[in-house]
């Protein structure tokens, strides 16, 4: 699509092929704490773009995608522990789990005409009340939590997804270059001009010829099912699951933040967002210590003057600002 | 009357206790140009959006070449060959204008690369080529009026409805506006429903012209004859004529 979605040009196609190489030999250098960061930034990573396809082209507000990390996790673990099927078989089941939420959410609000802050209390609502059942479902651990046995470490298995830090990194960077391509190949089709039509103006959309309803569904459906994957990675990575904790609000906020900061809409605004996110965190608390700082709370204060200060002067989020500043898209227009 | 593109039939259409559009009836011939016009709040833009499938009639039906379009969605009705502009226009802000109207010529292809093509044509009779690459929202009225028809026709409508597309244009502007329209009406046998205050573009495109008062009809025919309308004199000519 015509350089509205930040295409490339020369430069920054050469940028783009050495962060690839940077990631890929990323493990070499890195200490496990660097690495464990660099994994955490690639799941937010992920989880953003994947958000960002409802909200950032469809225009359609979830605040509840951790309801998609969740199910997906725990279909995934819940299979495994049962059953004994690996996560390649249980990734099927946690997409479609996800897919069907998705499916009767999308259902529901947009049969209905919910939109905007309404839908977003639908899928507020809609995790809210599956973290509560999960709390109560003793199969699955109830409240004092799901665990799958503790990984060992001394070779990688990836056919059970049981292996080192090393192994889940590159799981997930080829995740988030995955989702990458998916969100590229699918702006430059009918269906992305769609979204974008529908996020601009549904009305306008309609008239031209837009199954508005279809489209919807079908970005909260690849939404909810690329998320999935995210919840089954999270799953096997950290070897438990806690209603409270995967269902949480909280998390939900925390995917959406990226793709926010970054630059809603765009490819590469929840990859850096994600990356700027973290980063700041860290880089918050090591200035506190630095400073000898210690009042409780003082991070978080800072973390959010931070957050303020992007929204406040980078309405668009930093990517499009940052690419224009770097001369990397083939066009400097917004997003 | 089965040889009719658009047939209009008793629609009737009330918000709440407002009767916005009280059982009008009538019809556009293929390859005509016919003008809707009447005082504002006289229920133009109501018809267009029960044509338009915006708003559900309450009664009474709408068929395109005999079949019936009342009911259908707006997309289907744009799919099945109703082409809209709205009066308040409704620019994609955030897409240049280009993908404006590359989203309006997805709906008879869906290959991107031969909709650009079809959608630089366009824009290219509209005189909006050379503003393609910039957001739509940076436009001026008149350019984002034009965009609004380049949409619609990028639909492939065999029915076109424009909603006061003259209405802020310069007259040289409006000129070109209505050459344009001559022209695909003439090469392409574009069949068009304008609702305009614009009289000079009123009279030098329409071959027909109905008149809305209040919700009602109250005067059909040919243009000379509609502007010595008393009741017509009346209601929405009458200080022009004077």
């Amino acid at each position: 699509m015509s350089g509205v979605l930040g295409q490339l040009n020369r430069r920054g196609a050469a940028w783009l092929a050495l962060l690839a190489i940077a990631l890929l030999a990323l493990p070499l250098f890195a200490n496990s704490y660097v690495l464990s960061v660099a994994i955490v930034i690639l799941y937010f990573a992920y989880t953003g773009q994947a958000w960002n396809v409802m909200m950032g082209f469809c225009g359609q507000l979830s605040l509840g995608h951790a309801l998609y990390v969740g199910l997906g996790g725990y279909a995934a673990a819940a299979l495994f522990v049962h059953f004994g099927i690996g996560p390649w078989a249980g990734v099927w089941a946690a997409m479609a789990a996800c897919v069907v939420f998705g499916a009767v959410i999308g259902m529901l609000a947009f049969r209905f005409g919910i939109g905007g802050v309404y839908f977003a209390l639908l899928t507020i609502a809609f995790a809210e009340f599956t973290r509560i059942g999960f709390d109560h479902w003793e199969w699955l651990g109830a409240s004092g939590g799901f665990f799958l046995p503790v990984a060992q470490r001394q070779y990688n298995d990836l056919a059970n997804l049981r292996g080192s830090p090393e192994m889940f990194y590159y799981l997930m960077l080829a995740l988030v270059a995955a989702a990458f391509a998916l969100c590229s190949w699918l702006l430059r089709t009918r269906i992305g001009y769609y979204w974008l039509a529908i996020r601009e103006d549904p009305e306008a959309a309609q008239a031209l010829g837009v199954n508005t309803f279809r489209y919807k569904m079908l970005a909260v459906v690849i939404s909810s099912a690329m998320t999935s994957l995210a919840g089954v990675f999270f799953a096997f990575y950290y070897n438990n699951l806690f209603p409270e904790q995967v269902f949480n609000i909280g998390r939900s906020i925390e995917i959406i933040l990226g793709p926010i900061i970054g630059g809603l809409g765009t490819l590469f605004g929840p990859i850096l967002g994600a990356a700027v996110l973290a980063v700041l965190a860290d880089g918050i608390t090591e200035a506190l210590r630095y400073a000898g700082i210690e009042v409780p709370g003082v991070k978080q204060v800072f973390y959010g003057l931070c957050l303020l200060g992007v929204v406040v002067f980078l309405p668009h989020g930093i990517w499009p600002t940052l690419a224009r500043w770097l001369g990397v898209t083939a066009d400097t227009r917004r997003e | 009357m089965n040889s009719a593109l658009l047939s209009v039939d008793a629609v009737s259409k009330r918000f709440r206790g407002l009767r916005a559009v009280a059982d009008v009836s009538f019809e556009v011939q293929p390859g005509h140009i016919v003008a809707l016009i009447g005082p504002n709040g006289a229920g133009k833009t109501t018809v267009f959006n029960l044509i338009s499938g915006t708003l559900a009639a309450d009664s009474g039906e709408v068929r395109l070449a005999g079949a019936r379009i009342t009911g259908l969605r707006p997309d289907q009705i744009c799919a099945a060959g109703v082409g809209r502009t709205f009066q308040l226009v409704k620019p994609f802000a955030g897409l240049s204008v280009l993908d404006n109207v590359v989203v309006g010529a997805l709906v008879r292809t869906p290959r991107v690369r031969e909709a650009r093509g079809k959608a630089l044509a366009i824009l290219e009779r509209l005189g909006l080529a050379d503003r393609r690459n910039v957001p739509a929202a940076t436009l001026t009225l008149p350019d984002r009026k034009r965009l609004e028809v380049a949409r619609a026709l990028a639909t492939e409508p065999r029915l076109l409805l424009l909603d006061e597309v003259m209405a802020g244009l310069r007259p040289t502007e409006t000129d070109r506006m209505i050459e344009v329209f001559r022209q695909l009406n003439a090469e392409q046998g574009l069949t068009i429903l304008l609702i305009e205050h614009v009289m000079r573009a009123v009279m030098a495109l329409s071959r027909e012209i109905h008149v809305l008062h209040h919700g009602e009809l109250i005067a059909s025919g040919a243009p000379e004859d509609i502007v010595r309308d008393p009741a017509v004199l009346e209601c929405y000519l009458g200080e022009e004529a004077a």
